[in-house]
């Protein structure tokens, strides 16, 4: 009866969802945890959940972590469907990262710049030792940080600010009156696609697929030599102009990452040799994603700089059509759904060309004998 | 009836918000005018993952009233896994009146099969589509078979069937076999068994085909001329069984093969499970009639 | 073109916005399916002075901020014109071939429908469609139409139209897959002639 068991009914899928319910909450003798909880102590899982999610709520990615059972992808759908139901008030005023109340900055490329090099809350230069301490008792006493002599620079300078008077990096001037930028919640992909849908496609897709793109481009499959010229984490303010008051009001603030990759372009008969820039935002604290866009955006830009395209991560199709987590996912376990309709279709035709096969055979042997 | 703002409604009635609806609607008219043509939209998150019906989801929540009766199958099946879930959603969400009755539906949203009772006037049919694009497995660019559809090239398929057909002497394709829609557009009619394209011509039906994942809505208007590829000397043709149902005794209905044990014992069933109930309800018996698998079938909810 | 709206003066739209718009639209989507068949939308809306009230029902039901509407100048400026940005929140542009759809109250001064956005080869859809409202759908020289939803013929006789409207339809469809799409509305009644069918005037 290998078919019948996927026409269970309604009775099937109620269980097997109360089943699913039970795991989720595994040994009841262990105390539930809180949504509370994982917004605070599972915060870098929150935060790929909103950036991946497209939807900025701590509270809201915690309680999907959690009915997700800490799947991330599933939970990355379970905010997106939410996210979608959502009405649409308008578009942000742009966010300024120059003004970000920096809580991390470094960069790569330079020994000490303006502003110094802000280590902040990273994983950087921990030993990866398992903290047993963490288990022993749930509860380590913690060493506050100690506070710096001096206060922060604000605003803190930007790699481009460094470059600025050698004119050695990429200008990029917002344009004037470009109107909203292109938004994927609303309309589907369109090729070739602006810089602006392609940001917004790879702030929203898949950590683990532009990492590994973004390594395959490393590797030297369609090589930008990037340097890592800034990272920054922090928060920025958000700001939003109502149609009947006229001028910008804050909304909040969020937290972001911000990566800007260098990579030397030897120019051309009309450029000068200059460093070119690719670049990467996500909501939270998403470091290694920042820095794989802006790798992958690098790499995208090839036909604007003149490179060649060879590689999987210069293909603009190929890297936007399946950097969506949501739709990828979706697809790849819709296999689990019958398809013993086509497949029947299938089954008829490879035992047609079998039986051709060994007519032909026999046949064959008549001839020979 | 329960009023579309009533507090207990958490999200709007048929859940999709009316900006939404409206943009599916413009693009739901601009592919009747255009049949065959795929017109992309902005397609939304489901509370169902991609590939499992989105896009026939988005169709009908941008149709669906209070008036419809509304009927989901996948694999011809009313109980399949997905159809009920699916039907489900649209009890709860659009306060319809569901039914496995092909007669008595107004709306039949279905994953690869057409209902074997010819559809009316007063039905709308909407197809789950996993993949719209009918040269995406010729081409993987988008860009590439847009411009193809655009100036009407289909080269490129008529020399894949020729290889199908100098590879195995017939064509290959037994599901998601491509049409041409009044000698213009060629198009995927989802993955139906090529034993369903013949229902797709001339039908008195609206039909719709939703792609959510790939974000593209077609439709072919009620009478309009579908036709199968083929060549001249390579008609096209449907699959056919030498069995009939062993429970109804339907001779030409689309067959699922059922194995009964693991020596090769086997018996075939109309896929159309309602079909083949109101053909046993009439009286007719094939040569397993009474079997388990006659009795397996769950009250309707 | 965003001058303040006078909200006393603006006509109420549907009632309830959710169920009507879900009914008109299915008529329409009949309609459009079905060219030449007549919808009945008398159920829908009481529009405002100068727009009939199936014009209104499809405004309502399918306009909105992503559609951009030109309308004809019997309706620009007037009070049908506050009541659609009212109701339907959506822009106006002067530029027919920029329109999503084209609302045109006084049929006589139809722009050629070659002045309206015609879509382009790979994206067809984004033409306009033009809704022109006609003094009756009744009475007027018959038309006979095939095309795709229509099982051999439909007559339809039309009054009001334009002098060589048809000859412009016939020219739209010659040139398909570009094209404008076409409502004619007379009141509360709709019917549809998108640019897959053909139209020629009945001879004898």
């Amino acid at each position: 009866m290998a078919y019948v068991s996927v026409k269970g009914g309604e009775k099937a899928i109620s269980n097997a969802h109360r089943w699913l319910e039970e795991d989720r909450r595994g040994d009841r003798a262990i105390p539930e945890l809180s949504t509370e909880q994982i917004r605070e102590q599972m915060s870098l899982a929150v935060d790929r959940v909103m950036a991946e999610g497209s939807c900025y709520d701590r509270d809201l990615a915690a309680l999907a972590i959690k009915q997700a059972r800490g799947d991330l992808p599933e939970a990355v759908f379970l905010l997106r469907a939410y996210r979608t139901t959502l009405p649409r008030f308008g578009a942000s005023l742009p966010i300024e990262t120059e003004d970000m109340a920096v809580r991390r900055r470094v960069s790569a490329a330079f020994k000490d710049i303006p502003g110094g090099q802000v280590l902040g809350p990273t994983f950087d230069y921990t030993h990866r030792l398992l903290d047993f301490t963490l288990a022993a008792n749930g509860e380590t006493p913690i060493e506050p940080a100690p506070q710096a002599d001096e206060p922060q620079a604000y605003p803190m300078p930007t790699i481009a600010s460094v470059f600025r008077h050698e004119d050695l990096l990429e200008h990029e001037e917002p344009t004037e009156g470009a109107g909203e930028p292109f938004d994927l919640t609303r309309e589907p992909m369109s090729f070739p696609a602006g810089r602006d849908q392609r940001l917004q496609a790879l702030a929203r897709g898949d950590e683990g697929f532009l990492l590994s793109l973004a390594y395959s481009s490393q590797r030297g499959w369609g090589s930008t030599h990037p340097l890592c010229g800034e990272i920054r984490l922090g928060e920025v303010a958000v700001e939003f102009v109502p149609e009947e008051l006229g001028f910008p009001i804050e909304v909040g603030e969020i937290t972001v990452t911000e990566c800007t990759m260098l990579s030397g372009s030897s120019g051309s008969a009309t450029r000068a040799p200059q460093y070119t820039r690719g670049y990467g935002l996500t909501f939270g604290h998403c470091e290694r994603k920042a820095m794989s866009v802006a790798i992958v955006d690098r790499a995208l830009r090839r036909a604007e700089i003149g490179e060649r395209a060879d590689s999987p991560v210069q293909d603009e199709e190929f890297v936007l059509y399946h950097s969506d987590n949501v739709e990828a996912s979706g697809f790849v376990q819709h296999l689990k759904l019958p398809h013993y309709v086509d497949f029947q279709a299938s089954l008829q035709f490879i035992r047609t060309l079998r039986r051709e096969f060994f007519e032909r055979q026999a046949a064959m042997k008549e001839a020979a004998e | 009836m329960t009023p579309s703002n009533a507090p207990e409604r958490y999200y709007n009635y048929a859940y999709l918000d009316e900006q939404t609806k409206r943009m599916i609607r413009r693009s739901i008219l601009k592919a009747l005018a255009i049949p065959g043509y795929q017109v992309p939209f902005g397609s939304r998150e489901m509370p169902v993952p991609y590939g499992w019906g989105t896009g026939g989801i988005q169709l009908t929540a941008a149709i669906i009233g209070p008036e419809d009766v509304y009927k989901c199958i996948d694999q011809g099946a009313d109980d399949t896994t997905n159809a009920v879930s699916i039907r489900r959603f649209f009890a709860k969400v659009a306060d319809v009146e569901t039914t496995e009755d092909t007669g008595q539906a107004t709306i039949i949203q279905s994953r690869h099969r057409i209902p074997e009772k010819p559809l009316k006037a007063n039905q709308v049919m909407i197809f789950q589509v996993p993949q719209p694009e009918p040269l995406r497995g010729l081409e993987p660019r988008e860009t590439e078979t847009r411009a193809m559809h655009a100036y009407a090239e289909y080269g490129l398929q008529y020399v894949s069937l020729y290889e199908s057909v100098s590879a195995y002497g017939r064509i290959a394709t037994g599901a998601g076999y491509p049409v041409m829609i009044e000698e213009r557009y060629l198009m995927s009619p989802s993955p139906i068994p090529k034993f369903d394209n013949p229902k797709l011509n001339d039908s008195e039906a609206v039909l719709l085909f939703g792609a959510g994942r790939e974000k593209r809505i077609y439709a072919v208007p009620p009478h309009t001329t579908v036709r199968s590829l083929d060549f001249d000397d390579y008609p096209f043709e449907v699959q056919t069984w030498e069995q009939s149902c062993a429970l109804c005794g339907s001779e030409d209905s689309y067959l699922d093969e059922v194995d009964l044990d693991d020596a090769g014992q086997k018996m075939f069933v109309c896929s159309d499970s309602h079909h083949c109930a109101e053909r046993r309800e009439a009286g007719h018996a094939g040569p397993m009639a009474g079997h388990a698998l006659d009795q397996s079938k769950e009250p309707a909810p | 073109m965003s001058q303040t709206l006078d909200l006393a003066k603006i006509h109420p739209g549907f009632l309830d916005p959710v169920r009507e718009s879900q009914a008109v639209f299915r008529k329409v989507m009949d309609a459009v399916a079905r060219p030449g068949s007549v919808a009945d939308l008398a159920f829908a809306v009481d529009g405002p002075p100068g727009l009939d009230c199936a014009a209104a029902a499809v405004a309502l039901t399918l306009f909105d901020f992503e559609t951009p509407v030109w309308l004809d100048p019997a309706l620009a400026g007037g009070e049908a014109e506050g009541w659609i940005r009212f109701h339907a929140g959506c822009p106006l542009t002067p530029e027919t071939s920029r329109a999503a759809f084209a609302l045109v109250a006084r049929a006589q001064d139809c722009p050629p429908l070659s002045a309206f956005n015609q879509g382009d080869a790979k994206y067809p859809d984004r033409s306009t469609t033009v809704i022109v409202q006609v003094a009756g759908l009744e009475g007027g020289e018959p038309v006979v139409l095939t095309g795709p939803g229509i099982k051999t013929e439909t007559v339809i006789a039309p009054r009001g139209l334009p002098h060589g409207f048809w000859e412009q339809l016939e020219t739209n469809n010659a040139q398909f897959q570009y094209g404008v799409d076409v409502m004619l509305v007379a009141g509360q009644l709709l019917l549809a002639l998108p640019r897959s069918t053909r139209a020629q005037i009945r001879k004898g």
